[in-house]
């Protein structure tokens, strides 16, 4: 399957290793990457709370680029674009007055949106496009005993009707899903809708690290190996600032955290150093031991 | 008739007993409400369940509760939409608000929180001088676009589950910031700038909004609190330009700048422009703080000096183009999908508002009143007498 991919920004900045492991992960699954290698950021909702009209114009102009290739659809791997993404289109979908008028500014480029596209998140790919049968019959690692809390976050799963997550599409259960496709067990604990706290960590820093401490200690308290996100925003807040959200908390942590490709990588047989996990902050110890113990029984 | 059985929590601080919970069943129509069920169970098995309520229509907020996890109104909550939220042959669990305390049972204080915090945002129109003889007369879509707000019937489900609040206490929260936008998008209040200030004052103003949307999922009415969050930021950042206690707007703006030079957020730079610039006496100690971060970031390769320092990527000069155009229309423009409603409508399948056919389709947002409009419309055509 082709698609319009679009890996965000903190993908290719703070959090290379999700942009890479995308990369190592879509062949395994039969899936060819169109990048978007024009497009802007998608203004994960503060541009858009500074300036609508221009945070639906860059969206639109980021559509118009997708619909140029020649992918299925279009496919990204941060839920905050997502998020960012689908308010944007409910806008332009929503009134063709507006869409024409957003379309003039992209005109001079040779541009344009046409209504009715298909943004999905990988997550949503995985399950809707590749199906969870296909995802099953090409797990090489089982995640056996690998115990994984599904952190969902805020923009992939809220509001509901946007997001498009109701009974035929239970959008909400998909991590928990694909965890278990792969052979792992599923953690629940209290923070696997909660937010990171990423949005307002330069505005109140204590809030915001103490959401993220607060999560990661549910799910140690959970006994989880290791939590996966599909979001590389939730990756900074729960990775790369664990350290300081430690102290916040007043708790060691040490939870280490996976993006999504890199869980289905580890289970489509790559191993943790090629998908990038030695740039996580916090070492996932936990899941290196477990491959090298599974590789070991496997070799056994 | 099947049967539902409840599982209620119960607490009673006069006992001095930790909550517990507690099953009930009852046989009920699947279409009968959670608080029917709830009332069936006090009238014939155990009349000390607290809970409060009163229309039993969705009208007057009273019966707020979390229904197998979810905030809303028991009497408007089926009980068979509330079973299926949970696992096939569980209990409907039944338990009070959070973010309040617990009174007894079900009941939350409201005082201590929700009313304490929309007492604080002014929650009554200042007019303008002079008062017209007769009414004000408003442009439709202005009423439209607060009518969303003014949908609020104060129940406290936004409250329950602002995740915001469940950190910071202080935060005014969802329920207090849509009432305050509810007079701020009102063009006869005379304070527009006055409360946008003072909301941007507070240390707990609207800028802790951490975009969770949960309380858009719990509102009954349709309220979308935090889309009220984001107007009040646009129309305090955007058009007053005023600079709030938490760094909000001044995060905003070195968010846009960063985009607007690189096309790709270049996250080196966001948190030095965030408080100023590298050189900002106030960035100082934000960066001393996040050196620690910064060192392991850099030790793992997830950056490099390379990546911190340089540019890697250049907006595209069409980027820059849309930038300047749009920024440079003499107003901003907005669409409010509430006012103009969504032609697609049918097809989203939900209860969207739907425009009469004589509604305009503003593309710009209700005009914020400013010194210069204070005097009242002059045509009154087309407009609402209040």
């Amino acid at each position: 399957m082709k698609v319009a991919y679009w890996p965000g920004c903190v993908s290719r900045g703070f959090t290379p290793e999700l942009h890479g492991s995308m990369a190592k992960v879509a062949p395994l699954l039969d899936l060819e990457l169109v990048e978007l290698d024009r497009a802007a950021c998608c203004g994960a909702g503060v541009i858009a709370e500074h300036n609508q009209e221009l945070a639906d114009t860059l969206n639109a102009r980021t559509f118009a680029l997708a619909q140029q290739t020649d992918g299925e659809l279009m496919m990204n791997i941060c839920s905050t674009c997502q998020g960012a993404q689908s308010e944007c289109q409910e806008r332009l979908d929503a009134n063709t007055e507006y869409r024409e008028h957003v379309n003039s500014t992209l005109a001079s480029e040779g541009l344009r949106y046409e209504r009715g596209l298909t943004n999905k998140n990988f997550l949503w790919l995985l399950v809707e496009e590749i199906g969870l049968d296909t995802l099953r019959s090409k797990v090489k690692r089982p995640l056996t005993n690998l115990r994984v809390g599904p952190f969902y976050g805020c923009y992939i799963v809220r509001p509901a009707d946007r997001l498009g997550v109701d009974a035929e599409h239970p959008r909400d259960r998909y991590l928990h899903m694909v965890i278990e496709a792969l052979g792992g067990t599923v953690i629940d604990y209290a923070g696997v809708y909660k937010c990171c706290g990423f949005p307002i960590v330069t505005m109140n820093k204590h809030a915001s690290l103490t959401m993220a401490g607060r999560h990661l200690g549910d799910a140690i308290d959970a006994e989880a190996d290791c939590l996966v996100v599909p979001c590389p925003l939730c990756h900074l807040n729960l990775d790369l600032q664990q350290p300081a959200a430690q102290k916040v908390v007043a708790r060691e942590l040490g939870m280490p955290v996976l993006h999504l490709p890199q869980l289905v990588g580890l289970a489509l047989g790559l191993e943790p150093k090629e998908l990038g996990m030695s740039k996580h902050v916090v070492r996932p110890t936990a899941v290196i031991d477990w491959t090298t113990s599974v590789v070991a029984g496997t070799a056994a | 008739m099947p049967d539902y059985t409840l599982r209620i929590r119960r607490y009673n601080p006069e006992v001095g007993e930790a909550a517990y919970w507690e099953d009930h069943t009852v046989e009920m129509k699947s279409h009968s409400s959670v608080l029917e069920a709830i009332l069936e169970v006090k009238a014939k098995q155990d009349g000390s369940i607290g809970i409060r309520c009163s229309c039993r229509a969705a009208i007057c907020g009273s019966c707020g509760v979390r229904i197998n996890g979810k905030p809303g109104l028991a009497c408007n909550t089926h009980l068979q939409v509330a079973a299926a939220r949970g696992a096939e042959g569980e209990p409907i669990t039944v338990e009070p608000m959070g973010n309040m305390p617990v009174i007894r049972d079900l009941i939350v204080d409201m005082d201590a929180v929700h009313w304490k915090k929309i007492r604080r945002v002014v929650p009554w129109l200042i007019n303008k001088e002079p008062i017209p003889e007769r009414e004000y007369i408003v442009p439709h879509e202005n009423m439209v676009d607060v009518t969303q707000s003014m949908a609020c019937i104060q129940c406290g489900a936004c409250v329950s589950d602002c995740l915001s609040m469940e950190v910071d206490p202080g935060f005014i929260g969802p329920a207090a910031l849509a009432k305050a936008y509810r007079f701020v998008g009102d063009p006869r209040d005379a304070e527009q700038y006055e409360r946008l200030k003072d909301l941007a004052e507070d240390e707990h103003g609207m800028y802790d909004c951490t975009h969770c949307f949960n309380c858009i999922d719990a509102c009954p009415k349709g309220v979308a609190p935090m889309s009220q969050i984001m107007r009040l930021r646009r129309i305090a950042g955007t058009d007053h330009k005023i600079e709030d206690r938490n760094n909000g707007h001044r995060h905003e703006q070195a968010f846009v700048k960063n985009i607007k030079r690189n096309g790709l957020l270049h996250e080196a730079d966001l948190l030095p422009d965030s408080y100023g610039g590298k050189l900002h006496p106030r960035a100082a100690p934000e960066l001393i703080e996040s050196m620690p971060v910064a060192m392991k970031a850099m030790a793992r390769g997830k950056m490099t000096p390379g990546k911190v320092l340089l540019h890697p990527h250049k907006a595209p000069a069409e980027v820059k183009q849309i930038f300047k155009t749009i920024e440079g229309r003499p107003k901003r423009e907005e669409l409010n999908l509430y006012v103009s409603g969504y032609e697609n409508a049918e097809e989203r399948g939900d209860l969207a508002h739907v425009p009469h056919a004589d509604d305009p389709t503003p593309l710009n947002p209700p005009e914020p009143p400013t010194a210069a409009a204070s005097a009242p419309p002059a045509e009154p055509e087309g407009g609402d007498s209040i």
